[in-house]
């Protein structure tokens, strides 16, 4: 039996959706309410972000009880940057507890790019090391080799990097990953469909589902302030130039059709076994992303 | 060697005030190499302490300065019982551990730190360190080209980079190089990539407990530490 939801669609072999949700900087959670009830039913799943940019949110793990009590279907993201190997097994048994059981396995950004930046940074594990401390506890022991009472089933997966700039580390890293049981993989933004096809040709020979991370850029100078304040992305210069040639007020509408036709391409060529969009801020856009890109009415 | 910079003048001002006769005592050794707290150093503060108090006065003070060879070793320590037999501090420009020691040794006397220690590293080049090691008990640097993901990672990963790095550089800083990128080039040098491609377990944190003692074999072995 599967251990999700999204485990089941992954099986499947549908062309898949799925979308992310930034929780709030505070205790009012209308917003995310509000996207929440929005997306539920156009994706196959939502991540709720962790501390995203090491900016200090309301919890992955609290946007996606919400998501589960509204009929969702929830992915928690994990980050090692903020909790030891003792705090993110105990998020873990919560978790799966409440019926959360799909974890994407991060290891974080740094601390210096966000808005704590004197905080004490933990990496007391790293995502290779999650991934394998989850398959450890699904097994029924915690990783300090104790009998836990009860133990968690996840679908779990991990991200990679198809256009980072030095590829051969980061395909090291990313079979490391495999080995360590990750089903899926949620990639960092592609911008460019080479790229992504080069990774393919290269990653199909593992037993893996990758979804193609999509980012909706509203605006040239947003793109280039991405280039360089946001780790792993790197909007390249033909796509800042086409976002600058509309005029103003339009760079929104350019990229919904930059992120829909990268989205149609990967569909239509099959290149992949899916999408991961991130509206980053603009969750309210993400149906205006499904409908230029054709997907409406086809999902779940 | 430990390398460490010196506190403000301000805060040595402020942390100074209270007392009137004033030791400034420098260490021989790395505080000496990395320009933070050897005799040099004594005899600038020294300088720069009256300057700045006929400048704004800040209580009444007089200056002694005297340098050790190492301010963490007790040997050399008893050279400065004559020197604190008529002062009100001593203001130590050892590292960290110097400060200790001296305090230890000197236990009715109060010792302050005229640096911050920082790090253990090397000399780069004229007037720059760079951090080399994190000091973590449990050393790896055979499975990593002998660059340390520890302490030049700023994740301190294992299993290799993040996606954060742009131009080889990290993202926490864009002039500091990725260690993993560093280590990948390194072990492919070597013909040695299939370390990277190894898994390694979380770190024990427990290799030596906090705070750390050794103690040589050839004292355990003779049982002259015991106790």
């Amino acid at each position: 039996m599967a251990n999700s939801l999204f485990e089941e669609k992954l099986d499947s072999g549908k062309f898949l959706v799925t979308t992310e949700i930034g929780p709030p900087k505070g205790t009012d959670i209308s917003e995310m309410v509000h996207y929440i009830d929005l997306l539920k039913d156009k994706v196959d799943v939502i991540n709720v972000t962790d501390h995203q940019s090491s900016v200090m949110r309301f919890p992955s793990l609290g946007g996606c009880l919400l998501i589960k009590e509204r009929g969702g279907e929830p992915m928690l993201q994990v980050t090692c940057r903020d909790r030891n190997r003792l705090a993110i097994q105990a998020d873990l048994l919560l978790a799966y507890q409440r019926g959360i059981t799909n974890v994407l396995c991060l290891t974080g950004d740094s601390i210096d790019v966000g808005d704590h930046k004197e905080a004490k940074p933990v990496f007391d594990l790293d995502s290779v090391q999650l991934l394998r401390v989850i398959r450890t506890m699904e097994s029924g022991m915690d990783i300090g080799g104790n009998e836990l009472k009860g133990a968690p089933k996840f679908c779990i997966g991990a991200s990679v990097h198809p256009e980072a700039d030095f590829i051969e580390p980061q395909l090291i890293k990313f079979e490391k990953k495999v080995a360590a049981g990750a089903q899926f993989f949620q990639t960092q933004s592609i911008f460019n469909l080479d790229s992504l096809r080069r990774f393919m040709q290269y990653a199909s020979q593992f037993n893996v589902k990758i979804l193609a991370g999509i980012i909706l850029l509203a605006s040239a100078r947003m793109a280039q302030f991405m280039n360089d304040n946001v780790p792993g992305i790197m909007v390249p210069q033909p796509t800042i130039n086409e976002l600058a040639s509309v005029e103003k007020g339009k760079g929104l509408q350019k990229g919904i059709e930059i992120a829909a036709g990268l989205i149609k391409t990967i569909k239509e060529e099959n290149l992949c076994h899916g999408v991961h969009i991130m509206a980053i801020g603009k969750e309210g856009i993400v149906p205006d992303i499904l409908a230029a890109a054709g997907l409406v009415g086809v999902q779940p | 060697m430990i390398v460490a910079e010196q506190k403000p003048l301000e805060e040595v001002r402020r942390m100074i005030a209270p007392y009137q006769r004033v030791l400034i005592l420098g260490c021989g050794t790395c505080m000496t190499v990395c320009n933070a707290g050897g005799e040099r150093e004594v005899s600038f503060l020294h300088s720069a302490l009256k300057v700045a108090q006929l400048k704004s006065p800040n209580g009444t003070h007089t200056f002694s300065e005297y340098t050790v060879k190492r301010q963490c070793d007790p040997e050399f320590l008893e050279l400065l019982v004559d020197k604190v037999a008529d002062i009100d501090a001593v203001l130590s420009l050892g590292c960290g551990i110097g400060v200790q020691a001296v305090a230890e040794r000197f236990p009715d006397m109060p010792v302050l730190p005229g640096v911050n220690t920082s790090f253990l590293g090397m000399t780069s080049e004229w007037g720059v360190w760079d951090e080399r090691c994190a000091a973590c008990g449990d050393c790896r640097l055979d499975d990593t080209g002998g660059i340390c993901p520890i302490t030049r990672c700023t994740k301190g990963i294992l299993n290799g980079p993040c996606a954060g790095s742009k131009n080889g550089k990290c993202e926490a800083n864009k002039d500091m190089d990725c260690a993993w990128i560093l280590i990948y080039k390194r072990l492919e040098r070597l013909g040695q990539l299939e370390k990277m491609r190894r898994y390694y377990p979380p770190r024990n944190f427990r290799t030596i407990p906090r705070p750390k003692r050794l103690m040589s074999k050839a004292n355990t072995d003779l049982g002259e530490n015991d106790g």
